[in-house]
C-alpha cells in the first residue's frame, strides 16, 4: 500500500531536516554557478552586473573557435592529458604487481610507506620541489648533468619540456598511492591458480603474465573508465605554478588560459565560453567511453 | 603472496627495482632538508646530494623568523579547524539522513547531489557567484566553496547504511529519536570512516590553493600553501634574503628557499607514519562505487 506524499515527508521531517544544509550547499556552491555559465552568452561588465549586461549570443563561442591561439590551447591540453594517461595510467599497475611479488615482506612495507607519502603533498609543494631540482644554475638535476659532461638544460624556459616535468613529477606523486586499489585486487586472486599454473610449467614471469595481470582486469577496467576524463580535466594548480613566459607554447593549457584571460585580463564572458566548451567535450568523452565499455567488458561506471 | 621456491634472477630484478623506486621517492625529502641545513660554501658548490655537509641553521632561522610564514601557519590551522567542523558536519547529517530506508525523495534527492558531479560552472562563474555572496577576502572562501567532497558524502552513505539494522532497532526501543540514532549509534560505530574521510578533508583544505588564489587579495588572509608559492615560486625569498645579510648572517638563497619548502610539509612528515593506515583505508573506501 502506498502511503501519502504528504504523510512520508512528515515521517521523514528529522531526515529531510538534516539534509537541508547540504543541499543548500549544493544549490549555493553548484546549481548557481551552473547557471552562471549565461555570462558566456553576454558581454558581462562586473559593474553592470548579471542582469544588465548586454546578450551576445555565440559571439564569445565564434572568438575563441576563430582565435589562432584557441587551437594551440586546445592541443596543449589534450597532448597533455594524453601523454599523462598513456605514462600515468600504467605505472601504479606495474608497481602493484612488483609490490605484489616481492617477497621480503619488511622491505616492501618500506617501499610502500615512502611511495605513498607524496601523494599528500599540495601542488605548491610539489611544484616548489620540481622548480628547486630543475634550477639551471643550482639545481642538483642540473648539476647532475655537468658532472656527466653535458650543459646544463634551463628545464623550465623551454617548451619542449614542459610535458616531461608535468607527467614525471605526476607520477612521482601519485603512482605509489595508485596501487593501493591495484593490490587490493591482486590479494583476491585465488592461490589456487598459481599451484596450477606451475604444475603446468609456467616460470614467475608466465605467472605474472598469465595469472596475475588477467586477476586484476576488472580493477584496471574501471580505473580505466575513471581516468578518462582527466584527459581535458587537468587540474590547474600545477600547470599554472610550473608554467611561465618561457615555456607557455606547451604550458598553456584550457584552464591557466582561462585564469588569464578571466580572472587577470576581465574578459569573463569570454573565458567562460571556452570553459564551457571544454565541459561539452568532457563530458561527451567520459560518457562515449561509458557506453563502450558497457558494451566491450559489461564493466561500467554507472 | 608467499610462493616457495629459491630465489632467483625474478626476485633480484625486483628488489633492484623497487629499490630504485625508494630511492626516487626519498630523494627529494632528504635532499631539501640537506641543502636546507648545510653550510654556505658547500651548498654554493653544489656538493650536496643526500646528506648535509658542515651543519649551519642559519637558514631555517631566517625563516623562521619571517613573520609571512607564521601568519600562513596561522591561517591554514585556522581553516583547517572551521573548515573541518563544517564539512564534517554537513557530509554526516546528509549522509544519514540518505542512509535511511525509505527516504522520501531519495531519487531525486541523489541525482540533485550526483549531477554535481559530471558538470560544473568552471573557474569564472564560481569566482562571479563567491564575489556576489561577498567571500572574497573573508575566512568563508576557504571553507564553504569546497565543504562537501561528493563522493566521500556518497561513501559515507554507503557505510551507514551497510551498518545492522539490529542495533538501531534496540535503540529505538530504548527511545532514541531520529536524531539521537544519529549520535549515538550510527556514529560511535563508524569511527573509522569517520575519522578517514577527516582525514582527507583536512589534507584537502590544508594543500587548497586555487581558492585563496582566486579569492584572497590580502596578505593577512594568505594560508600558507599561497606563502610558500609568493616565497618559492614567485622569488620573494630574496627580500629574506637581503634582509637577513644585513645582520651579517651568511645564508645561501637555495637553503632558505628549500627551508621554507621543508616547513611548509613538515607537519605531513612528521604525522604521516601514524595516520599512513588510515590513508590506505581511504584509497579503498573512495574506490567503492557509490
Amino acid at each position: 500500500m502506498k502511503q501519502s506524499v504528504f504523510y512520508r515527508i512528515k515521517r521523514n521531517k528529522v531526515y529531510l531536516l538534516l539534509l537541508l544544509p547540504a543541499l543548500l550547499y549544493y544549490l549555493l556552491f553548484h546549481y548557481i554557478p551552473m547557471f552562471g555559465i549565461v555570462v558566456s552568452f553576454m558581454d558581462y561588465n562586473l559593474f553592470k552586473g548579471i542582469w544588465h549586461s548586454p546578450w551576445v549570443g555565440l559571439k564569445h563561442y565564434r572568438m575563441f573557435f576563430s582565435n589562432p591561439d584557441a587551437w594551440l590551447i586546445v592541443r596543449n591540453t589534450l597532448l597533455l592529458g594524453l601523454y599523462k594517461f598513456i605514462f600515468g595510467f600504467p605505472a601504479p599497475i606495474v608497481l602493484a604487481i612488483l609490490f605484489y611479488e616481492m617477497r621480503w615482506k619488511k622491505f616492501r612495507r618500506f617501499v610502500q610507506s615512502v611511495s605513498y607519502l607524496p601523494f599528500f603533498l599540495s601542488s605548491v609543494v610539489l611544484s616548489s620541489i620540481m622548480i628547486m631540482l630543475l634550477s639551471p644554475s643550482t639545481g642538483w638535476i642540473n648539476k647532475a648533468i655537468q658532472s656527466l659532461g653535458y650543459e646544463p638544460i634551463n628545464f623550465l624556459q623551454r617548451p619542449e619540456w614542459f610535458r616531461t616535468i608535468y607527467i614525471a613529477s605526476d607520477i612521482w606523486q601519485s603512482t605509489g598511492y595508485g596501487t593501493i586499489i591495484f593490490l587490493a585486487a591482486l590479494a583476491a586472486i585465488d592461490p589456487q591458480l598459481y599451484e596450477a599454473a606451475r604444475m603446468d610449467g609456467a616460470n614467475r614471469w608466465k605467472q605474472t603474465l598469465h595469472v596475475t595481470l588477467p586477476g586484476i582486469v576488472p580493477a584496471i577496467v574501471i580505473m580505466f573508465i575513471m581516468s578518462i576524463s582527466g584527459i581535458i580535466n587537468i587540474p590547474f594548480d600545477k600547470a599554472f605554478l610550473i608554467g611561465n613566459a618561457g615555456n607557455m607554447d606547451t604550458a598553456d593549457i584550457l584552464s591557466t588560459y582561462v585564469y588569464r584571460i578571466g580572472i587577470l585580463g576581465g574578459s569573463m564572458s569570454y573565458a567562460t565560453a571556452i570553459n564551457l566548451s571544454l565541459g561539452v567535450v568532457t563530458f561527451l568523452l567520459v560518457y562515449l567511453t561509458n557506453v563502450t565499455s558497457r558494451k566491450v567488458g559489461e564493466t561500467s561506471l554507472w | 603472496m608467499v610462493r616457495k621456491g629459491k630465489i632467483g634472477a625474478f626476485d633480484v630484478v625486483n628488489f633492484v627495482l623497487l629499490l630504485l623506486v625508494a630511492i626516487t621517492m626519498v630523494f627529494p625529502f632528504l635532499h631539501m632538508a640537506s641543502v636546507a641545513i648545510s653550510t654556505p660554501e658547500h651548498v654554493v658548490r653544489n656538493e650536496i646530494s643526500f646528506f648535509p655537509k658542515g651543519l649551519q641553521f642559519n637558514a631555517l632561522q631566517a625563516v623562521f623568523e619571517d613573520k609571512r610564514l607564521w601568519i600562513g601557519y596561522r591561517n591554514t590551522i585556522g581553516y583547517v579547524i572551521l573548515g573541518l567542523f563544517i564539512s564534517m558536519a554537513l557530509t554526516i547529517t546528509s549522509a544519514y539522513a540518505l542512509s535511511r530506508r525509505g527516504l522520501v525523495f531519495y531519487k531525486p534527492i541523489m541525482l540533485y547531489i550526483v549531477f554535481t558531479m559530471m558538470f560544473h560552472g568552471g573557474m569564472i562563474p564560481f569566482y562571479l557567484v563567491a564575489r556576489s555572496y561577498g567571500l572574497i577576502d573573508t575566512i568563508w572562501a576557504m571553507v564553504l566553496p569546497n565543504a562537501i567532497v561528493t563522493v566521500w558524502l556518497i561513501v559515507m552513505r554507503t557505510f551507514f547504511s551497510g551498518l545492522p539494522v539490529e542495533v538501531e532497532e534496540s535503540g529505538r526501543i530504548d527511545g532514541l529519536s531520529d536524531f539521537t540514532v544519529l549520535t549515538r549509534i550510527v556514529m560511535p560505530l563508524s569511527k573509522p570512516v569517520l575519522l578517514t574521510i577527516g582525514m582527507f578533508y583536512t589534507v584537502a583544505i590544508w594543500n587548497d590553493f586555487q581558492a585563496a588564489l582566486l579569492l584572497l587579495r590580502e596578505p593577512n588572509l594568505f594560508p600558507l600553501q599561497l606563502v610558500i608559492r609568493n616565497l618559492v615560486v614567485v622569488g620573494q625569498a630574496g627580500d629574506v634574503l637581503e634582509a637577513t645579510t644585513k645582520d651579517g648572517q651568511k645564508v645561501i638563497l637555495e637553503s632558505l628557499k628549500y627551508g621554507v619548502i621543508l616547513l611548509g610539509c613538515l607537519p605531513i612528515l612528521i604525522i604521516y607514519p601514524f595516520i599512513q593506515k588510515h590513508f590506505e583505508q581511504g584509497a579503498m573506501i573512495g574506490s567503492v562505487k557509490g
